[in-house]
């Protein structure tokens, strides 16, 4: 692999992390993430569009007329969209019911638009279908993290196997409701923005102003 | 006094920059101006001039909840000692137990002094746990962040250890002031900064993280394995007349001796609060009486409305008041300087949409007997903009008179 392409799939893990970051694609990283189970789906069913769409935008990039571009793009991803939920019906029914509308409201993704309008239609094929690739896995990354804190949490499981005993079923851990209601994903997802921030300082926007202050131990 | 004062500046040296002890600065500057005005003075214009500084008004609101701890206090032993009497169990379990033997306290609800003792060990681990654990959250953000420890969160640890029912489980209380403290403030950059009431914040989190032991019939008593729902909660259900049926009184409700939270079931002690902050101008009179107008123009807009389905419709406005944490809320919570609206004209209209969302939450929302809480996080959200426009329509004003 080359350097380059390492780069776009590396980069979108941590460094540009589309939700992290960019802070697009909120509204699925709230509404599927109660179950790890009902995620990791929703983690593969996005990547697989992002990844084909980059590719199959990219290969006709230089045919589509710029005053319609988006309205092509959204067909293409649309497409892809109906197919992926067909495939979930087909083979995984229950996962596809818990998933409900947020499968079809891929095409509506802001990751997934995005990544077509800013690299798709500027890159060759290989290297778009690498990039769609790296930002699915960049979703995936948080939308996973934000589960297993959720599910754990919440529901004292881990895709379904018991790992902390509920004090209902005599053991001692006490579930925490607000985890299993959307907000909680906000919570998380913020926490771990704070987290990368902190490590990764680069990463925090410049203040729009800045009052001055005086050091706590300057004495005056 | 003095060689106190003197040991506190022979010891400054080594908190200032510098010092060995500069990353607990904001420890030691919390006891010394805890114990002692501080000298500093405003070196450049504007000088700005008030008797009250923020440790003052912070006080005064904890001064000014006196009458509910004492209040709640007596209720939460009130409780415990009927229900106990007519569960026939003859002495507290645990180390309560041990201690009101040794006092010599009959559990006899008639015994005021009894009562309250054993409400106030009820309390008081929560109180500690609340103030211990928030505490620590507080020096060390002030440690990080290069900020004073705040006398905020005196009154952020009081509010939130009334608002919490008797038989809360400590470690809730830990993790709920946690949530308050550091989600609700330290994150937007501690306190002026933050836009919602921490401690109803911590208490949210709790309600939506355990609704088991935050809400129900079980948790309002200290005592296990009775269950008695709060009057709203009843009202909730039947209406009016199951208030009546469990021989509720409205008096008993303006005093406070019924089921509920523990500092907030006496609007009576509420009411004298009240009259305290707004002598002092600490809290708000707009507020109050904006929550106030806005609870008694919608509760009289839905017994007038009236509904076959829903008995909520026909409370009246003076029970809306007693019951629940209605009057707690309005007095304590929802005068917050920091997350209030600031503009005069904002006060009103915040006050007002507390009062009528309360109403309609309670009322219309299904889901939850008592509104008083969300009501206020949510007027918190919208103080800013109320402020944005009442601010934008003087100067609209300003100009349409003076150009």
């Amino acid at each position: 692999m080359s350097a380059n392409a390492k780069r776009v799939v590396l980069d979108p893990l941590i460094d540009n992390n589309p939700i992290t970051l960019q802070i697009l694609g909120i509204c699925s990283a709230l509404a599927v993430t109660t179950t790890l189970s009902a995620s990791l789906i929703m983690c593969l069913a996005l990547t697989s569009v992002i990844a084909l769409s980059n590719a199959s935008i990219s290969m006709i990039r230089d045919r589509i007329p710029s005053s319609i571009r988006i309205i092509v793009q959204m067909t293409i991803i649309a497409s892809l969209v109906i197919v992926v939920d067909q495939i979930l019906k087909a083979y995984a029914y229950e996962t596809s019911k818990t998933l409900s509308v947020f499968v079809g409201l891929i095409i509506t993704n802001c990751i997934v638009l995005g990544r077509a309008e800013a690299f798709a239609m500027k890159n060759p094929v290989g290297i778009s279908f690498l990039d769609g690739v790296g930002n699915g896995l960049g979703y995936s990354i948080v939308l996973i993290t934000v589960a297993v804190f959720r599910e754990l949490f919440g529901s004292g499981t881990l895709l379904g196997y018991t790992i902390l005993p509920l004090v209902n079923d005599g053991g001692w851990y006490e579930p925490n409701g607000l985890m299993l209601l959307p907000p909680s994903a906000f919570f998380i997802i913020g926490l771990m923005i704070w987290l990368i921030r902190t490590y990764q300082p680069k990463q925090v926007e410049k203040r729009e102003y800045q009052v001055h202050r005086i050091h706590r131990t300057e004495t005056y | 006094m003095k060689r106190l004062r003197n040991y506190l500046d022979s010891i400054h040296p080594h908190f200032i920059k510098g010092g060995r002890f500069e990353k607990f600065y904001a420890l030691y500057e919390m006891v010394d101006t805890f114990l002692y005005t501080p000298a500093d003075v405003t070196p450049h214009a504007p000088h700005a001039r008030d008797a009250l500084d923020i440790k003052r008004v912070m006080t005064y609101v904890v001064i000014a909840t006196m009458p509910c701890i004492i209040i709640g206090l007596w209720n939460i032993g009130y409780q415990a000692n009927s229900a106990m009497a007519s569960m026939g169990i003859e002495q507290a379990p645990g180390w309560r137990g041990t201690i009101l033997t040794w006092f010599g306290f009959a559990y006899d609800p008639a015994n005021p002094l009894g009562n309250f003792l054993h409400g106030f060990m009820y309390f008081m681990p929560i109180y500690l746990v609340t103030l211990i654990v928030g505490g620590i959250w507080e020096v060390v953000f002030a440690a990080v962040r290069n900020h004073e420890v705040n006398e905020g969160f005196l009154v952020t640890s009081m509010l939130f250890a009334l608002t919490l029912p008797p038989n809360i489980p400590l470690w809730q209380v830990a993790l709920g002031i946690s949530f308050g403290v550091v989600i609700g403030k330290e994150v937007f950059g501690g306190t002026g900064k933050n836009f919602l009431n921490p401690a109803l914040t911590g208490r949210c989190f709790l309600f939506f993280a355990y609704p088991a032991h935050m809400s129900g019939d079980a948790v309002w008593t200290a005592v296990d394995g009775f269950s008695s729902a709060t009057p709203l909660g009843l009202a909730a259900l039947d209406g009016m007349q199951a208030i009546f049926a469990n021989g509720v009184t409205w008096t008993q409700a303006f005093m406070g001796s019924i089921q509920g939270s523990i500092g907030s079931t006496s609007t009576f002690a509420c009411l004298l609060g009240g009259i305290f902050l707004m002598y002092t101008r600490i809290a708000s009179w707009r507020i109050i009486f904006g929550v106030f107008a806005g609870m008694v123009v919608t509760s009289t807009l839905l017994n007038w409305i009236g509904s076959d389905t829903n008995p909520m419709f026909a409370m009246p406005w003076y029970w809306h008041l007693t019951l629940g944490g209605f009057a707690f809320g309005m007095v304590y919570m929802a005068t917050d300087p920091v997350s209030a609206s600031m503009t005069q004209v904002g006060r009103w209209i915040f006050g007002f949409l507390i009062g009528f969302m309360t109403v309609l939450i309670r009322v219309v929302n299904p889901a939850f007997p008592e509104g008083i809480m969300l009501a206020i996080l949510f007027a918190n959200i919208f103080a800013p903009l109320i402020d944005h426009f009442v601010v934008q329509a003087n100067v609209r004003r300003r100009k349409r008179n003076y150009v």
